[in-house]
């Protein structure tokens, strides 16, 4: 049954629990690539957020009405591939068009993140877990603002990395990957917390 | 119907909804840029560094073409002949390009002025100046921790001996090291000028000669010997106004701190 609370217990879980970067390891790329500014941070977790909700918007509908009932279950990763990387260059075109101050703020992570591995995650996982749309579109915010949480975290720390002095052999990349890990482990502790929060 | 075959149909005429949907989008949608922007780009150096006071050379394109009062001279790193190809796109003339460099206004270095602390922080200008104004004696001078060099996508900035010297010859006058300079000491300015004065403290003349055998005293015999009355003491510190200046060279000869030089010379 969809209640309120239910939606917002899939919203948490989604952006705590089991945030898309930091528990399920997917849409790393962008995390380790544009983490390095935070207004670069910031455009490209926001571009996320809306591709998401776009590609959930899309797919979800696909998936029920066309694939299922045909018992095509399993063509879901081409189809969606093709379906979001279409729209997601409709949507720039139309952005362009009518809302250049928009499209010029998401500038380039829009085409960037057509196929990104977290944007397909999250419509697959839409999927998997059965959930109904309103519970997919939620879901997929949620996840959107998870990757917005890890990005912008990661970025502060980025910059705090970039005034200290690590070790030489750890320069660059390696003190990267392992504060990533330590971010990572640190938000297993959200473990559980949305259960007990709804009682 | 096979369900292989159902497949490969679903598939394909989701890809040709998407196709159609796209070149149908692409043709209505389409925004009209003006077919000059490209050209005046392919003009440009393409290093987005920001000199011209735009975003980026695309900024820059784009701002030639729709204000026909704009300058053709303002991506200093290209320099003249940037300019002139602009000018060549666009139909209209370029302006006079002065040659600009950037000034290191400190020639205190570690021979010249002595440090009043050990510093064991993190190796940045910004960091150190944060920490009672930084190393050296002069308030005002050089730290010598590279924050320039840095900053520098050129190589035109190195340090020697916790002294920034420019490099002339590569330096393109970006001014991406003026904002950089925790103490504000580097200045972008004509390559060819007669004198300059590398010096920015402005305490009183007795104050600086304890600190740096190389400070502007502000002892005014600059003053007394301009013939054009182009040189003052403002501050405690001699200032040129280039305009006025003739390029005699007097006060670089009466300097008793040899803080006024001449251009080319630089901090270099």
């Amino acid at each position: 049954m969809i209640t309120i609370k239910g939606l917002i217990a899939i919203l948490l879980t989604a952006t705590f629990i089991n945030n898309y970067v930091l528990q399920q390891f997917l849409g790393i790329c962008p995390f380790l690539g544009v983490s390095k500014k935070l207004d670069q941070a910031t455009g490209m977790s926001i571009a996320v957020i809306f591709v998401m909700m776009i590609a959930t918007l899309v797919t979800w509908p696909i998936q029920t009405f066309l694939l299922t009932p045909n018992g095509l279950g399993y063509m879901q990763t081409i189809v969606f591939i093709l379906v979001i990387a279409a729209l997601v260059q409709l949507v720039e075109m139309v952005l362009k068009r009518y809302i250049p101050a928009l499209h010029a703020s998401l500038g380039v992570y829009l085409p960037l993140i057509t196929t990104n591995c977290a944007v397909l995650g999250v419509c697959i996982n839409n999927i998997d877990s059965e959930f109904t749309f309103a519970q997919a579109m939620f879901n997929a915010f949620g996840s959107g603002l998870g990757f917005l949480i890890a990005m912008l975290m990661f970025a502060g720390i980025r910059q705090h990395i970039e005034d200290c002095d690590p070790p030489e052999s750890f320069k660059g990349l390696p003190i990267t990957l392992i504060s990533a890990g330590i971010v990572s482990i640190s938000f297993f502790g959200f473990a559980g917390i949305v259960d007990n929060l709804f009682g | 119907m096979s369900s292989a075959t159902l497949a490969v149909m679903i598939v394909t005429v989701i890809g040709i909804i998407c196709a159609v949907m796209l070149s149908v989008a692409s043709k209505v949608m389409a925004v009209k840029e003006d077919p000059l922007i490209p050209l005046v780009r392919e003009c440009l150096p393409g290093a987005n560094c920001g000199a011209c006071g735009f975003a980026g050379c695309n900024g820059y394109a784009a701002a030639l073409v729709e204000d026909p009062e704009m300058e053709l001279t303002k991506c200093t790193p290209g320099g003249e002949d940037v300019a002139k190809s602009i000018g060549k796109v666009l139909g209209r003339k370029a302006g006079k390009m002065v040659l600009m460099t950037a000034v290191i206004g400190c020639r205190g270095d570690n021979s010249k002025t002595a440090r009043k602390m050990e510093y064991k922080g993190i190796k940045s200008c910004s960091a150190a100046a944060m920490m009672f104004g930084g190393t050296g004696k002069c308030k005002y001078g050089c730290l010598g921790l590279g924050d320039c060099a840095a900053a520098c996508p050129h190589g035109a900035i190195v340090i020697r001996d916790g002294l920034a010297h420019v490099i002339d010859e590569k330096c393109v006058a970006c001014g991406l090291c003026t904002k950089t300079c925790p103490k504000g000491l580097i200045y972008i300015q004509p390559y060819y000028e007669a004198v300059r004065v590398l010096c920015s403290n402005h305490e009183k003349g007795a104050l600086v000669r304890k600190e740096c055998s190389i400070g502007c005293i502000a002892c005014g015999l600059c003053v007394k010997n301009c013939p054009v009355d182009a040189i003052h003491i403002e501050n405690n510190l001699a200032v040129i106004d280039h305009d006025e200046c003739i390029g005699c060279g007097a006060c670089r000869m009466v300097c008793p701190v040899k803080v006024i030089i001449g251009s080319g010379h630089g901090a270099s």
